[in-house]
Order: C-alpha cells, then structure tokens, then sequence
C-alpha cells in the first residue's frame, strides 16, 4: 500500500528519532549521566515504527526491557522519556520506574517491562478490554526470541485463541537472548512455526525494513480489527549493540555484526523513498535536523532538571492514596 | 590465608562441590553463555560473573544453559533433585521468582512432607538480591522474607566471603531445597577464604562484635553496614553487639535471646519492606520469648512499604542507611 508524503516523513522521523535517542542514551549512560542500566534498540527502529505506524494513541502495546523504540514509535514524548531515564522528578514516571519501566497510558504506551515474557499475558487483557467495550481497538505484545521461550507467553497465545481478543503478538527475533543464540534456545524449527502451533496466524518478516514490517502489520491489523481473533508477526532483526551498554559480547563475532549493520533499516529506508521519487534527500535532511535539535533539547532539559524529593514522593502511589 | 572476594567464594565452592560429587550439575540462563552463537560458548559464567570458568573446567553436560524459562529451569531442578542429581540452579535475579514461584513453594518445599518423608529433594537455587544498583522495582528487591516463611525451604544470606564459600558448600551437600541469597552488593567484598573445602553450618549466627549495651541483628548486605555503625558508635561509649545469623531458616534463635539477655535492647536491621520482614519476625521472636528481658521497645530498621525506586535519591532514601540504623541505635539507648 502506497503511504502518503507525510506518512512517510513521520515514519523516518520516528526511525531517526529512535537512533538519535538510544545514540545519546548510549552517550550519556557512559558519562554516568543515567544510573541503573539501559538496554537499547539500536538497529531495530524499522520493527518498533512498522508496527506502531497504523496504530492509535488508543490502541496499546506492551513492550520488554528494550522498550525506548517502542515508545517513540508510539508517539510518546522524548523529553518526558530522557528525564525518566535519567531519574528526575518531571520524567513520565516521576523518577520512580526508569529505563525498563517507561509508561504512558495516555498514549496507550502500557510499560517498558524488566520481566521477560511480562507482557503479553498484559496484552491479552487489554485486547480483552478492546473486545467487552467493542472499541475496535487492539493490543500489541512485543516479546524477544529470548522472552518467546517464557511460559507467560505460551498461555498468553493459547488464551488469547481461546478468547478471541485482538491482540496482537509482535516477535522481535534479534538473534539472541541476552548471550545465548535462538537456535540454541528455541526448540522448534522456528518461533513462527511454534506459535501457528497455538492456533494464530504468524508471518515472518524482515524486520530490518520498514515496509515489510508495515504491510504485515496492516494484515494483522485487518485481521485483529475483524474480530478474527489474536495474530503474530515474527520480525527477523539485529541489535547493533550488546544485550547492555558495555557488553563485550564475546558470543557474537564481528563478522556477524557487520553483516547486521549492512542491513542498517534507515539508510535502507531513505534509498528506498528517494530512489522511487518519493521523498527527496532535502527532506530526510530537515527531519534529522529537527530531530537532533528536539533529542539535543531533551538531553538539556534532562541534565538541568531536578532529581525526585524523597520526603515528597519515596512513599507516594503505593496505593491510590498512601496510609 | 588468601583473600579472595564474595563472588570468587561462591565460585570457588561451586567448583569445588563439582569436582568431589559427579551428582552436582549447574542449571540456568547463560551460566555458561554463548550457546548457539557466533562465538565460543563459555565466556559468560552468569551476569555477575559467579560461574566463570566452570563451564570450561565441566563442560556442557554439566553446565547447562537454558532457555528462559524460569519455571521449568526451577521445576527442573526439583525434578532432577528427586530423582537423584544435586542441581544448583540459577535465578538471574531473585525478583524473576514472580515467574516460577510455584515450583519452589508448591513443589520443591513440599515434597518430602507431602511425600510422608519419602522425598529428598537436594537442589540448591541461588540468586542475586538487593537495592542499590539503581536497577528499579524488578530488579533490585530481597524477598528472603518470602523465602522464609515456606516450611520446608531453608534459605542462606551469606555476609562474607568466607560464610560464602562454606554455606554454598553446605547447601550443596544439604538434603534439602535451599535458597541461596547472593547479594549483589557484597560480590566485591574481599576477605580471607581459606583455598580448601569447609562448611559453615546453618542456623549458627555469626557474632561479629561482643558488646554490652544493644543487640544488633542484621541479615546480608545489612552486616557491614550494622558494623560500621556499632565500630563509629564503640568510640562515643555504646558498646553494640552485632549478630549476623547467616541463615533466616533454620534462625539461630538462641544466639539472639542471649544477646538479648545481656544488653536489653534491641535493633534489627532487614532491607525488606517492614511488614512480614526479617525484621518483624526476630522483633516478634524476642517480644514473645524475652519479653522480661528487653529495657527498651524493639526498633526495626527496613524499607518503606514501597516497591523499590529508580531514582538514586529515592533509593538511598528507601535502603536502611547507617544514619538511620544509628539514629535507632541511639534512640534505643537512650530510651528510659
Ligand atoms: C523473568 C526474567 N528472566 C530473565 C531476565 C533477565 N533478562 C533480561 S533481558 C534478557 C534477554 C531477553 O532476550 P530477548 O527476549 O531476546 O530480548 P532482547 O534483549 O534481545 O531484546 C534476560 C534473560 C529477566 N529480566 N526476567
Ligand atoms: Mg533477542
């Protein structure tokens, strides 16, 4: 399906907005300016922005421990995000949940997840929201190759068949979990095939490139939205960076790390749109541009903003009002 | 004797039970690391770096990653106890117990008793506890607590590299299912371990420093802290005992009471939140037996009832800090 001038520039701006993103998290993390650890999306933009470009603030996704491509490509606000990340008081969780634990209801953006396999028992709950208030709406768990070997995430499946829901299951296949390659970890022939086991549909795509991402989503999409039940997409992609900043990732030789970054989503992307007479170079400039501007104020805003006061909010929001 | 660190300790045991005992098997995500990969396997050792070496000095038959999956890694592990191994199986991190909960608390716990005593279930789960890494609400909590109230479960808090070594190796060779609870901020603590086997009993409390005034009991990451505070406090005249009973279950009760006995007064240090605690179980354990005893009311110092925070200001302020463990101390003291 042909997307429009201005789909596509926000398609690219969400891609580049993510890079540029995790590029400083990465930066700011090894200046000891985010405390705790981040784990980030580098390389994988294409799946997080194809997945969530048809989706409204009043669908919803769960994400994992990689989660901060999922929420920009979800629409949620970088500045917001950078301080949360860097633990200060205006973050969108007040400091309290950080990298592994951005939220945004308000932009149907249900959690970054520090459990593996979290999610999408999460998810099946909110498509069964979706499906009792007849929104039309759907919800989407994004799950690695590692977290698809959790038990959470087998009943998640079989009970979203089960009941229907439109939910849908986005398998993000890097390669690996933590340190350990997915041909080790995953027994059955493949992740898709394991999961058309359940009973749901499950497309393979190449989840380095955005438009086969997309056209598979609209399926899932059309599929979730007809009330045809749960669907599953197994998006094949590559982390350019270790499971952590900092990894030294003797598991992983750099000749396949090479082969990975030739497949880089957004040059591709950019080739793709100028080459077919789409966008112009002109055009993908100005968009870097603003987003470096708008990810270089974030950071500003981030390292200028105060931390959380304990004797204000350590014991708040335990509970609705805390006692 | 050689210094050696908390996590070297508990490397240092695993290899050692290994070596004496072809029953014992390791069992856990990336324990070895780089399965399937590009490159070699083995280089991992664990996300602490608590089993290095061992897949190299053991191999794959014996040193087994798995795929994440939590339940069955656990239940697995109890399965392979009944039935004649002595696994020594990893939880990443404790919080990851939400996923496979039932496998050690249904299962594993209850087997012998269930069983009319017929079942010995000898594996050993250890896992890697406590706040401070600004690693958030699922990554940086206790939960011994937890632990300690399943009958049948024991569970073991090292506080030391030397307790390390031998309680791992007493766990390993234990009959029954025990919960090994590594803290993650005394992995660098160096101190001296002696390089052959020993054992270090459990329910035995260790007594790190006599002292007539108050009794400081404190669990894991809580000991060198409680310390510090009764060492600064020794020098203005408050004369703290500190106790460290090692393991919460079984809970060396008596080694309290008697401290209790002598100094009246009582502090108990638990990074938990307050309630069902460590804390609130020794407070409670010395309230009914040593009532006559105590001169002062009891001070508990824990975390708030909040989950664990992200930002460095709210976690310094949720984790029982020397202030606060002396700010009770002297208000114990001085209470008349
Ligand atoms: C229940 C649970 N087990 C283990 C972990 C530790 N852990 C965090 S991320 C991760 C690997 C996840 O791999 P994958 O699902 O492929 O996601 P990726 O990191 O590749 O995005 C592991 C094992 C965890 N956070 N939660
Ligand atoms: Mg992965």
């Amino acid at each position: 399906m042909q997307l429009s001038q201005d789909e596509l520039k926000r398609a690219y701006r969400r891609m580049y907005m993510i890079r540029t993103f995790e590029e400083r998290v990465v930066k700011e993390s090894e200046q000891g300016n985010i405390p705790g650890f981040a784990h980030v999306y580098l390389g994988q933009e294409a799946s997080a922005v194809g997945v969530c470009h048809d989706l409204t603030d009043e669908d919803y996704i769960g994400s994992t421990h990689r989660g901060h491509g999922h929420c920009i490509a979800k629409g949620v606000d970088v500045r917001g995000m950078m301080l949360e990340i860097m633990a200060k008081a205006d973050g969108l969780c007040g400091g309290k949940g950080g990298s592994m634990h951005i939220a945004d209801l308000k932009k149907g953006m249900l959690g970054a997840n520090a459990i593996v396999g979290g999610a999408p028992p999460i998810a099946v709950g909110a498509a069964l929201t979706q499906k009792y208030l007849k929104t039309g709406r759907v919800a989407v768990a994004f799950t690695g190759d590692g977290a698809s070997n959790q038990g959470t995430v087998f009943e998640a499946l079989n009970m979203a068949v089960v009941l229907k829901v439109p939910a849908i299951f986005v398998f993000e296949n890097n390669g690996y979990g933590e340190h350990t390659h997915v041909s080790y970890a995953c027994g059955a022939p493949s992740i898709a095939e394991r999961v058309r086991g359940f009973g749901l549909p499950c497309e393979v795509a190449d989840g380095m490139d955005f438009f086969a991402v997309h056209e598979a989503m609209r399926r899932a999409l059309e599929h979730a939205r007809g009330g045809n039940g749960p669907y599953a997409l197994e998006l094949i992609s590559h982390r350019f960076l270790g499971h952590f900043i900092g990894d030294p990732q003797a598991y992983r030789l750099p000749h396949e790390l090479e082969a990975a970054r030739a497949q880089d989503p957004i040059p591709k992307f950019r080739r793709r749109v100028v080459d077919a007479g789409l966008l112009q170079d002109a055009d993908l400039d100005l968009i870097e541009r603003e987003v470096e501007a708008e990810v270089e104020a974030a950071v500003q805003a981030g390292l200028a903003a105060p931390p959380p006061d304990p004797a204000k909010s350590l014991t708040t929001d335990v509970y609705k009002t805390y006692a | 004797m050689p210094k050696k660190t908390y996590l070297q300790a508990i490397n240092e045991a695993v290899r050692s039970e290994m070596k004496r005992d072809p029953r014992v098997i390791v069992i856990g995500e990336d324990v070895a690391g780089g399965q399937g990969g590009s490159g070699e396997p083995g280089g991992v050792g664990s996300v602490f770096g608590q089993m290095k070496g061992i897949y190299g000095e053991f191999g794959p038959e014996r040193v087994i990653d798995t795929p994440i999956s939590e339940s069955a890694i656990i239940g697995a592990a109890a399965g392979a106890a009944l039935t004649g191994l002595r696994p020594v199986a990893e939880l990443m991190f404790v919080d990851f117990v939400g996923v496979c909960f039932d496998q050690i608390y249904n299962q594993a716990a209850k087997f012998r008793y269930m069983f009319g005593g017929h079942a010995t279930t000898p594996m050993v789960i250890r896992t890697a506890a406590g706040a401070g890494f600004r690693g958030a609400a699922q990554h940086s909590q206790t939960l011994h607590p937890l632990f300690t109230m399943v009958p049948g479960l024991k569970v073991v808090m090292p506080a030391n590299p030397y307790d390390a070594k031998g309680l791992l190796i007493e766990a390993i060779r234990d009959d029954d299912p025990v919960i090994f609870v590594e803290s993650k901020f005394l992995y660098g603590m160096e101190g001296e371990v002696p390089d052959e086997s020993y054992r270090v009993p459990f329910g035995e409390a260790n007594v790190l420093r006599e002292g007539e005034d108050l009794t400081i009991v404190a669990f894991g990451a809580m000991v060198p802290r409680a310390l510090q505070v009764a060492n600064a406090l020794a020098k203005e005249g408050v004369d703290c005992e500190v106790i460290d009973p090692r393991t919460t279950s079984p809970l060396d009760q008596q080694t309290i009471l008697e401290s209790v006995e002598r100094t009246g007064r009582l502090v108990v240090v638990d990074e938990s939140p307050p309630r069902c605690s460590l804390a609130a179980d020794v407070a409670s354990i010395v309230a009914e037996q040593g009532f006559r005893l105590l001169r002062a009311p009891i001070r508990k110092v824990t975390c708030p009832h909040t989950p664990v925070p992200f930002a460095p200001q709210l976690e310094d302020a949720y984790m029982p800090s020397p202030a606060r463990i002396e700010e009770a101390v002297r208000a114990t003291v001085g209470f008349n």
